[in-house]
């Protein structure tokens, strides 16, 4: 087989709702350029012609809910030299991960007219607590710039500037005055990861944690603080267990405030 | 920026059709007239043109994680304190490239940032504002290494102070010797003096630019009596202060006790956000991040405020230093009140408030510091 002077590329998708790989199509003006030093070798969402792996670069996107998909993964994992994860449901396990705090059997049982087809896991897991993972692509969906970043990263060879801080790092530096201090609004920014530009807090809304936990989340405080402007444990339990629901962090504040 | 200083003014006395001439010479000379506005529910600074865009009988509410707008029962143009922004944006912007490099056929080629002839007239730069620009000029300026960038920048700006009238619920200046009163580093500085239906500002050169620029507007010399009730304005504006800090032996204080168990006190409230350090006008860390694009052929280093609250802050190798967020928040407040002397000769804390209105959960400095004395034995508090 000839070797191709290109990276070869190749997108995989488990359980999820796509969205993160139309961020990756909503990147227009660089895919072309992409196209030009990435050989797309599997990318289902954008074109019906695969190539074999072994894969340069693999992304991933969605979680592991079934028993197929806990062998698939290792598959893709041993054809990709470089595994990616994107999105809140590969990084955290996604909204499907609301099931990890329920029966799975009454889900089951009250969705599907024949459940003994079902062949499903207990809980949504995220891509790294079945195989190795070589960068975790936070977001719900990721930013399009953000996932060049990490692309342009990947074939240059360095790492990529994706930072781990809160939004509120973010918010301040776009110049907006904080709508948890000036509005009493409760905003999850400061235990959340930075890398959506604080955009709610730009439109006088709280952060809704789309990029989950930050580095080092204190949200046991945050949550007092929250206390203190009015929220009832029952909001602070929905604020917490959204996309990122099962991500450790989140996982235990919201916990701590079920009844 | 205010060359040597002039001889100080009697003080000459104009009205609001008076700032609206000032703000229109300003602009004719070429400025870009940035003061206080505004704008989701806070004062802000950013561009104006009118004595109409200023927050006219408006009001701040401050405490410690709390900041509301109240209306005021007069028309006063500056009846607030600072807000979440400062002059530190404009000198020393959040996000910056500094340069840019091209891969060629023969190597590199590297592409310096163009100067850039903005030329900012600040309006109603506060006395602990004034301050902290004469430390982030040390900072920036005073060292073998110049920021460039900021010298350009700082070196054009036309200071039009205003004195404070309305002390907010978290201002400390009194307690830093930093204010209220402004008495150097301004071009004009403005006493506003409203009584008894009459709307003046008292205006002081402190400089011969500023001099210049007063010669171009209407005004006529101050009398003692407006002289007096200038001078009444800061005096009982540094009798409001809504917070203290007790700065003897602050400097020992705070170096002597890295294990104090208020630090660990203090970690399980501090979210690590890093909110202080950016509404902070002397904080002026900063990281730099490098992308090269997707064909490798081009690459530019940008330069963003950064925080010692991020993990990435003291990042070497084989991990941060600083992992805990009490040592995060031990560096913080060292930095501000004790180590900053070391380092640059000065505090590094103005007293203006702002960490402690801007932080989510209300962490304040001067309660940290008052926590920390008052735990230990009369003579170690006051070494
Ligand atoms: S609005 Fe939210 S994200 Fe922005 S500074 Fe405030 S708490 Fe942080
Ligand atoms: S440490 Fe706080 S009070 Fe002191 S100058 Fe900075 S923001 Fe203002
Ligand atoms: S307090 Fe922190 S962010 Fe501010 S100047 Fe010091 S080290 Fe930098
Ligand atoms: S002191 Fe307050 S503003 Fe500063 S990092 Fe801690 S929680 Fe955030």
């Amino acid at each position: 087989m000839p070797t191709s002077p290109r990276p070869r590329l190749a997108v995989w998708k488990f359980a999820s709702c796509d969205g993160c790989q139309l961020s990756f199509l909503d990147c227009e003006d660089e895919l072309l350029s992409l196209a030009g030093e990435v050989e797309i070798g599997y990318f289902l969402e954008a074109s019906g012609r695969t190539l074999p792996g072994p894969y340069d670069l693999s992304l991933v996107e969605g979680s592991i809910t079934t028993p197929e998909d806990t062998q698939r993964i290792r598959e893709v994992r041993r054809l990709s030299k470089r595994l990616v994860t994107i999105g809140a449901c590969a990084t955290a396990g996604g909204i499907q991960a609301l099931r990890n705090f329920a029966r799975i059997e009454d889900f089951v049982s009250s969705v599907y007219a024949s459940p003994e087809y079902i062949q499903t896991l207990e809980r949504s897991t995220p891509i790294a607590a079945h195989v190795p993972v070589d960068f975790e692509l936070r977001g719900c969906p990721i930013h399009p710039l953000q996932l060049l970043e990490v692309i342009s990263a990947f074939l240059a060879g360095r790492s990529p500037a994706i930072p781990t801080y809160s939004v509120c790092i973010e918010c301040k530096r776009a110049g907006n005055p904080c709508v948890l201090v000036s509005r009493g609004v409760a905003c999850l920014g400061p235990v959340t990861q930075a890398g959506c530009g604080a955009i709610c807090p730009g439109y006088a809304r709280g952060c809704y944690g789309c990029y989950g936990p930050m580095e080092s989340p204190n949200t046991p405080s945050l949550a007092r603080a929250w206390r203190a402007l009015g929220s009832s444990r029952r909001d602070l339990l929905r604020a917490f267990r959204t996309f990122n629901a099962g991500a450790e962090a989140f996982r235990r504040e919201s916990e701590a405030n079920a009844d | 920026m205010p060359e040597a200083q002039v001889p100080a003014s009697q003080g000459s006395i104009m009205d609001r059709e008076g700032l609206q001439a000032l703000l229109d010479v300003l602009t004719s000379r070429g400025f870009g007239v940035v003061g206080p506005r505004v704008r989701d529910e806070a004062v802000v600074y950013e561009p104006i043109r009118n004595v109409a865009d200023l927050p006219e009988g408006w009001t701040d509410r401050q405490d410690g994680g709390r900041y509301r707008l109240e209306r005021r029962e007069d028309r006063a143009l500056f009846g607030y304190a600072v807000g979440p922004h400062s002059w530190k944006q404009f000198l020393f912007p959040s996000r910056q490239r500094l340069w840019q490099a091209r891969r060629t056929e023969t190597g590199l080629e590297f592409l310096e940032e163009p100067s850039r002839d903005e030329r900012w007239a600040f309006l109603g730069v506060r006395a602990c504002e004034l301050c902290a620009i004469a430390i982030q000029d040390r900072v920036f300026l005073g060292g073998v290494h110049r920021d460039r960038s900021y010298a350009e920048r700082r070196q054009r700006v036309f200071v039009v102070a205003v004195q404070c009238a309305e002390p907010s619920g978290t201002c400390f200046c009194v307690s830093m010797q930093a204010g209220p009163k402004a008495t150097c580093g301004f071009d004009l500085a403005l006493t506003e003096l409203l009584h008894a239906g009459s709307h003046r500002f008292l205006v002081e050169a402190g400089s011969r630019v500023g001099q210049e620029v007063l010669a171009a507007i209407p005004h006529r010399p101050a009398n003692e009596d407006e002289r007096r009730a200038a001078e009444k304005v800061t005096a009982l504006a540094a009798a409001r202060m809504g917070r203290t800090l007790e700065t003897r032996g602050i400097r020992e204080l705070l170096q002597s006790h890295p294990e104090h168990p208020r630090w660990e006190e203090v970690a399980s409230r501090c979210l690590s956000c890093g909110n202080c350090t950016m509404v902070c006008p002397t904080c002026f860390c900063s990281t730099v991040e490098d992308h090269s694009d997707l064909s490798g052929k081009h690459t530019e280093r940008m330069r963003l405020w950064d925080s010692c609250f991020t993990l990435g802050f003291s990042y070497l190798h084989g991990g941060s230093v600083r992992k805990e967020i009490r040592s995060r928040y031990r560096q913080w407040m060292t930095h501000k009140l004790s180590t900053w002397f070391d380092q640059f000769g000065s505090s590094g804390c103005v007293g203006c408030g702002r960490c402690i209105t801007w932080c989510p959960v209300g962490i304040d400095i001067t309660e940290e510091a008052r926590a920390m004395r008052s735990s230990l034995p009369e003579e170690t508090a006051h070494v």
